[in-house]
């Protein structure tokens, strides 16, 4: 294999691994959150407005973890720095 | 009619036109876009307004978006809320048209480029030291980063850093993440599964304004309202939840 499909070979295979390993945490997370704040609105149901506000933005927190590894494995298949370098130096 | 090419990350990439240093891409024209409707829209509905028993239907759409963002602040923040609505209220409603709009074919949200975003989050980077040190004055403001004691003041000054990147990140990251799906499910299974997606798209985006407006109040909120330690003290707890 010459230098250009080993990049390609290595950018898919990083995506698809990102994004695997890096959305496990962060379901975990958002599941925990969620189970608690059913939890809490079920014994307090007038503080309801405040929990889901509150909820909605630790969601986002976490949501944004899993948000990095998408943004990176974008990066990695369609905006890779070394393709564009290979590519040029390859001819 | 697809504008940004399925290998294009950013509509930064498609420029329409260039004279010199100034370049015109697709994400200037839609801000315009965004702008021009919601200027023109609030200056047609506030021109004749009315207190009698006959309101202008769009007044009442527009007092009850008012009201809620007001309800929201009012919630965040126990005092001053008219201090905030202006700055929360445009960021809210300019990422939340700017997202819904992503249903109109042809239309490229201008929030899917980096660059609106990073515009926006520097806006409330700005905003949060203005609204504290106009609150709470300038040694007040600065005292809160050297708590609990100076060891600290490089991690408050990093937290800044990083918040701002995070909100960045946040909303590029989720509506570009929408329009690469809508494109590869377009190509995959054409016929049904890209109008639910379409439609899921229209719920993520209203709440990611949602999120980016309470974000950038809890910020605020908490370089301004030290003395109001128990609410803060909630609201931090549920981020970390």
């Amino acid at each position: 294999m010459d230098k250009l499909s080993l990049v390609a070979v290595a950018s898919i295979i990083a995506a698809g691994i990102t994004m695997a390993i890096g959305s496990i945490g962060p379901a975990l997370g958002q599941g925990r959150a969620i189970q608690q704040a059913l939890a809490a609105i079920a014994q307090q149901p007038d503080e309801r407005n405040s929990l889901t506000r509150t909820l909605f933005v630790g969601l986002a927190m976490i949501e944004s973890i899993a948000i990095y590894c998408f943004v990176i494995s974008m990066i990695v298949i369609f905006a890779n720095p070394f393709w564009g370098y290979f590519v040029k130096a390859g001819g | 009619m697809e504008i940004v090419a399925i290998n294009q990350i950013s509509p930064d990439q498609v420029i329409l036109w260039t004279w010199g240093f100034i370049t015109i891409n697709v994400t200037i024209v839609y801000t315009w876009l965004v702008m021009a409707i919601l200027v023109i829209g609030s200056w047609l509905v506030t021109r004749n307004l009315s207190t009698g028993i006959n309101v202008p239907r769009w007044q009442h759409f527009l007092e009850v978006v008012i009201s809620t963002i007001r309800g929201e602040i009012r919630e965040m923040t126990k005092k001053g809320v008219d201090d905030y609505v202006p700055l929360i209220g445009t960021l809210f409603l300019f990422i939340c048209l700017s997202n819904v709009l992503a249903i109109v074919p042809g239309y490229v949200p201008p929030t899917a480029s980096l660059m609106t975003t990073a515009a926006l989050a520097v806006c409330v980077f700005i905003a949060v030291p203005f609204y504290g040190i106009s609150r709470n004055g300038v040694l007040h403001y600065l005292k809160e980063y050297f708590q609990p004691n100076f060891i600290f003041f490089p991690f408050h000054v990093m937290g800044e850093i990083s918040r701002t990147l995070a909100l960045t990140v946040r909303l590029f990251g989720n509506i570009m993440s929408h329009e690469k799906v809508i494109g590869i499910l377009l190509s995959v299974t054409p016929l049904v599964f890209p109008v639910i997606m379409q439609a899921l798209g229209l719920l993520i985006g209203v709440i990611q304004a949602y999120i980016f407006a309470i974000l950038s109040m809890v910020y605020i909120a908490s370089a301004t309202s030290a003395q109001e330690e128990s609410h803060k003290a909630a609201v931090s707890e549920g981020i970390q939840a």
